[in-house]
């Protein structure tokens, strides 16, 4: 029983988002939108599960001192000195208080600078540093250790040379043509093939999921 | 030189009040003087197709003084009425040289542009000159209704693949249930799982299972589930550590009962606790130097990334390489690819990641529905060649089976 009513829910709820999808009529997006409203009110409750899980997780690491436990510290003062001060501030009258239900929060200058100055710099950082290992993904993928290798760095050459401003326009127009072929012809034939492959497994996913054969997402593979 | 300034200042204003007047006194006769246009045409208005209803499409033939004759009209202004002699109301309005205006209600009752479906409804469109008095009413159109569809015909294309597939779907499943031997090529990525396990344990570090940034809805996050329960099942038999580091708390809470389930079909429900599968944070980047922090702490034997990525597939798997873990991968993003096939030992690309659940339990039933994206494919790849010769020949009619209409 506690295996077939979720099958069963499945079965139903999948069934209805395909008619939903073939059936444009106001009654079937009603109920479209009403059953997508059910995600936000899921999420809300799955967000407390969550942070419950990350408090935990690091108050473990801290009450048994495990290896590298500062950061567990760090984690939840971050956590609970941003939630502070995004739940209190002044309002329009200049009074401080707390305020669950309003944005007065999210104007505190404190939680501004905690995310503009600390935040926001930290999650550049973490983005920029692709930068250096693309550069290190790309020497291991251009190193023209076959034929097929080889195929693949002078395509990437032509890719990246296009844009040099230093070879002329001669040369630019050609290697624009040329590189303009690369993606749009064999590139994008490959692109749309694994597209296709995508689309297949996706239906076959979904339907496997909503017959009830695929019932992995429960725990019973 | 005073006297010269204040001379030329008073000529200049004088002259600058002038052409003021004669400029006000030509445009106001211009506009007093225009003659009406004629009217359009031809007016139809029809219920649009395939909708949710409360829209409704106007087609007219211009004004013969729409960019011709005597090139006045300046716009079309649409008026709509419930009946043809209450008020109409204006509705909306076009630039010259459109023949066409959809009138497109919205839902709420309350609002001015709420349009009533089964109600009769009337139409008229004016020409109109520069002069807004200045204009011609075309004759009234109605009653006419608009409609809520049911079925949406232009994605008929769509319903008949579904069918097809899901009919060949279920006539490989039915084959395998009465026990068909079943070929599928074998992926080198989902061999190496059992092995990447293997090492784990004997290497005595943990397995590091990462979701990405997908949500519970999507479709790679659902067959992530499935790999998931796999390896948390073979992971509970060799007794070894899963470590699952959760973006989403859908995804998280979901996880949790996966991996509890399959600690359970091992047998060894005593070695899982919640703390195996736990959430991080929706940050993307704040996600990434988390799950970093933890390959870099932790060492990691083996990485499995299976769900959906994106910019962070290529700074997690490059984290991984440093420390020296067995890396799998499967995503259905195909702008990630390149990256997991440079950094990853093993890539599962688009569709595999699909099939791998399939190929993991080697159970009849799921390999036959592998077998029936296999013939789908191949449909695929005949139907492309056809469509590519008829395309090449103006065959526009086979080419026109497979048009899909939003």
């Amino acid at each position: 029983m506690k295996r077939q009513i979720p099958v069963f829910l499945v079965f139903i709820f999948g069934v209805f988002m395909v008619f939903q999808y073939f059936s444009p009529h106001e009654a079937s997006e009603w109920v479209y939108k009403f059953l997508m409203d059910w995600i936000y009110i899921i999420g809300i409750f799955a967000m407390a599960l969550g942070i419950w899980s990350l408090i935990h997780v690091s108050y473990d690491k801290i009450k048994h001192k495990r290896h590298d436990w500062g950061y567990s510290v760090v984690t939840l003062a971050a956590l609970f000195i941003m939630t502070f001060f995004g739940i209190t501030g002044f309002n329009e009258n200049g009074d401080w208080g707390f305020y669950f239900m309003t944005q007065e929060g999210l104007t505190n200058p404190m939680f501004l600078n905690f995310f503009n100055y600390i935040l926001v710099p930290i999650e550049t950082t973490m983005f920029s540093l692709l930068a250096f290992f693309i550069a290190s993904a790309a020497y291991r993928a251009f190193r023209a250790r076959n034929v097929l290798a080889s195929m693949l760095l002078v395509s990437a050459l032509i890719v990246m040379l296009r844009f040099n401003p230093y070879f002329g326009d001669a040369f630019a127009f050609y290697m624009n043509k040329t590189a303009a072929w690369l993606l749009n012809v064999p590139n994008m034939a490959a692109k749309r093939a694994i597209l296709i492959g995508i689309g297949l497994g996706m239906v076959g996913t979904a339907l496997k999921v909503v017959l009830g054969i695929e019932r992995g997402y429960m725990g019973k593979g | 030189m005073r006297y010269i300034f204040v001379i030329f200042s008073l000529v200049l204003l004088t002259f600058s009040a002038g052409l003021a007047q004669v400029d006000t006194l030509g445009v106001d006769s211009i506009l007093l003087n225009i003659a009406p246009p004629s009217p359009i045409s031809n007016l139809t208005v029809y219920d649009k197709a395939n909708d949710h209803g409360h829209a409704l499409i106007l087609e007219w033939t211009p004004s013969p003084d729409d960019g011709a004759g005597m090139n006045t009209v300046m716009l079309y202004e649409i008026f709509r009425s419930e009946s043809p002699d209450s008020p109409f109301v204006n509705v909306g309005s076009v630039p010259l040289g459109n023949s066409r205006y959809d009138n497109i209600g919205i839902l709420e009752k309350e609002s001015r542009d709420y349009i009533p479906d089964n109600t009769d409804l009337y139409y008229r469109v004016d020409a109109v000159t520069i002069n807004p008095e200045v204009r011609a009413s075309s004759e009234v159109f109605g009653p006419v209704r608009s409609y809520s569809n049911w079925f949406h015909r232009g994605r008929v294309p769509v319903l008949l693949a579904v069918l097809i597939f899901g009919g060949l779907m279920m006539y490989f499943v039915t084959v395998a249930r009465k026990g068909a031997e079943l070929y599928v090529r074998p992926l080198a990525g989902i061999s190496a799982v059992d092995d990447a396990i293997g090492r784990a344990t004997e290497m005595g570090r943990p397995i590091l299972y990462i979701f990405g940034l997908g949500t519970a809805d999507m479709i790679s996050t659902i067959a992530s589930f499935t790999i998931l329960s796999r390896v948390a099942k073979q992971v509970a038999e060799y007794q070894t550590q899963l470590i699952v580091p959760c973006y989403d708390p859908i995804v998280m809470t979901v996880a949790q009962e996966v991996v509890k389930s399959s600690y359970l079909d091992a047998g060894h429900p005593d070695a899982y606790n919640d703390d195996m599968v736990f959430y991080i944070t929706t940050n993307q980047f704040a996600y990434v130097a988390a799950v970093n922090g933890i390959m870099l702490r932790e060492l990691p034997a083996t990485n499995i990334y299976m769900g959906k990525f994106y910019a962070e597939s290529l700074i997690l798997a490059e984290t991984g390489a440093v420390a020296g873990s067995i890396q799998i991968a499967g995503t259905d993003e195909v702008g990630q690819l390149p990256f997991f096939i440079i950094a990853c030992d093993y890539t599962l690309i688009g569709e595999e990641l699909y099939a791998a659940s399939a190929y993991l339990g080697r159970e009849p039933i799921m390999l036959g529905s592998l077998k029936a994206q296999d013939y789908a494919k191949a449909a695929v790849i005949i139907l492309s060649i056809l469509g590519i010769i008829a395309a090449n020949f103006g065959l526009t009619a086979f080419t026109n089976i497979f048009k899909v209409l939003d």
